[in-house]
């Protein structure tokens, strides 16, 4: 379908989802009971996949740098660079639309199949409001803890597997993750982590909230919602690289 | 009470709801019956905002529905129970959550008056004791219930039900049509029913609108349907050898 469609209906969705909410006591035990579902639940994934990266990478790193020229603290700094600069918030959060994003599309779109959207249209509530908002609310409160710990245990793997390996010593490596720290690259970091947080779960509950039909429709909003929030993830990390990194 | 005025819907090039006009009264169950398939889900969503209507009014106790503002709509849903054909109970909430939801939201009801709120309507539906059960758990008929006791939580003024007893058995089906019947006439609302069990229209029916192919073929009350003349409205209440043998007396 035509993609200005899209857009058009998707801030037309927005603008309903950060209307003034109802009863602001239900939307708050909302918030809570989501970062449990959305946060909570995506640490084991996030601790696995971060701890092997920083392991693969310190190890290729230490393979490649073999000219005297590069210093061997190169190995620690390349890790940290890579892991908290583009594996943290750009890859993490890509993982993150596969999981969360697929989550909610579905989930929304099993309410609205089974008329339970209806119901609360019917009751007059702001079901855009009430289903979404707390989602969004509480991946952005959630997401930069998450990424936060991807980076400490990305930076620990590769500290583990790459001392335990050989393939650094744990001086250089040390020394290597400390060297030319430069704090703006944080909030650049956690700046796309949080635009991130936002696309991933407005974007999956857009396409969650108008499926039409059964099941099978679930599963395709299911997938647009994986597909076009990756997407834009990218697009976003380019921009934001942008403007971030002009001198 | 609410007035249909000519209300037209179409699907594509499906034209499913035709130029319907029909008063629906406070203080009495009105019905809508008809083939499935003919548009009484339809009619009734129409009603509710669901569906757009294509053209006609739909008027709430003297408020054009389709011309209302979003806003104003939702005073007007703030009023209305619908049980819905498929239940439409919210699967991740326990029964008693689903009943109590409306109160959260529209109350300030403390927790004891909200509890007993929530056991008195389980408690008319038949389903007392069943309070910690989530959706999943329930039988098709107890879900169909556990929505009515929903729809009635918060004292509606207008109450939709969408075939509330498909599914039950004879007896519960009545008790059921009864509690519809009685919660009408006590709080004197207007309430809407769907069904095409000709029993409940011997039973509850005080002003009923037959749809046939989407266009309102006939209206009367429960009395007056057994004496049709009406070829097509005939067909449907004469379908079944028992109502053939136990009502036409020719
Ligand atoms: N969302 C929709 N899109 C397209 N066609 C629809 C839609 N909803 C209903 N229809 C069509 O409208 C017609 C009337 O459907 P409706 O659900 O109102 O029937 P019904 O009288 O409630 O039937 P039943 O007694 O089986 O529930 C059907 O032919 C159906 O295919
Ligand atoms: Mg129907």
């Amino acid at each position: 379908m035509n993609p200005f469609f899209h857009i058009g209906r998707y801030f037309m969705l927005m603008f309903r989802v950060f209307s003034r909410p109802q009863k602001v006591s239900i939307y708050w035990r909302q918030i809570i009971h989501e970062i449990n579902s959305i946060g909570i639940s995506s640490l084991p994934i996030i601790a696995i996949i971060s701890i092997f990266m920083g392991g693969i990478i310190t190890i290729q790193a230490a393979f490649g740098f073999t000219s005297p020229l590069v210093p061997l603290y190169a190995v620690g700094f390349t890790t940290r660079e890579s892991i908290m600069l583009e594996f943290s918030p750009t890859v993490v959060c890509l993982i993150l639309a596969g999981k969360v994003g697929s989550n909610i599309a579905s989930e929304i779109g099993a309410m609205r199949i089974t008329e339970q959207i209806d119901a609360l249209d019917i009751m007059g509530i702001n079901s855009a409001g009430y289903l979404i908002f707390p989602k969004i609310a509480a991946s952005i409160i959630i997401f930069p803890f998450l990424i936060a710990l991807s980076m400490f245990l990305g930076i620990w793997g590769g500290y583990a597997m790459g001392v335990s390996s050989g393939a650094t010593t744990e001086y250089q490596y040390v020394f290597g993750i400390q060297a030319f720290f430069e704090p703006w690259k944080l909030y650049y970091s956690f700046t796309k982590v949080l635009v991130f947080a936002f696309i991933i779960t407005s974007v999956s509950s857009y396409y969650g909230y108008y499926t039409t039909g059964g099941a099978l429709e679930v599963g395709k909003s299911s997938t647009s919602a994986v597909v076009y929030s990756s997407i834009l993830i990218l697009l976003f990390s380019l921009i934001l690289t942008n403007l971030f990194f002009q001198r | 009470m609410i007035e249909l005025r000519n209300i037209n819907k179409t699907f594509g090039d499906r034209h499913v709801v035709k130029d319907v006009s029909f008063k629906f009264q406070e203080g009495k169950t009105n019905l809508i019956i008809g083939e499935s398939g003919c548009g009484k889900t339809t009619i009734m969503k129409l009603m509710v905002g669901l569906h757009e209507v294509d053209s006609g009014d739909v008027i709430f106790d003297g408020a054009n529905f389709p011309k209302l503002d979003r806003k104003e709509k939702q005073e007007i849903r703030k009023k209305i129970g619908m049980l819905f054909q498929g239940g439409a109970l919210f699967d991740s909430q326990t029964l008693e959550e689903n009943v109590s939801f409306p109160l959260d939201m529209f109350t300030e009801l403390s927790k004891a008056e909200k509890q007993d709120r929530v056991n008195f309507c389980l408690q008319r539906v038949k389903l007392e004791g069943k309070n910690k059960l989530y959706p999943a758990e329930l039988s098709g008929g107890m879900k169909k219930r556990a929505a009515l006791a929903r729809a009635m939580a918060n004292n509606p003024r207008y109450l939709f039900c969408d075939e509330p007893n498909s599914g039950l058995d004879p007896k519960t089906s009545i008790i059921i049509d009864e509690l519809i019947s009685d919660i009408t006439q006590e709080y004197n609302i207007t309430t809407i029913v769907i069904t095409h069990d000709m029993n409940s229209v011997i039973e509850i029916g005080q002003n009923i609108m037959f749809v046939h192919k989407g266009e309102n073929w006939w209206t009367g009350d429960k009395t007056e349907i057994l004496g049709t003349k009406n070829k097509e409205l005939f067909d449907f209440v004469f379908a079944s050898e028992f109502m053939k043998s136990f009502f036409k007396k020719d």
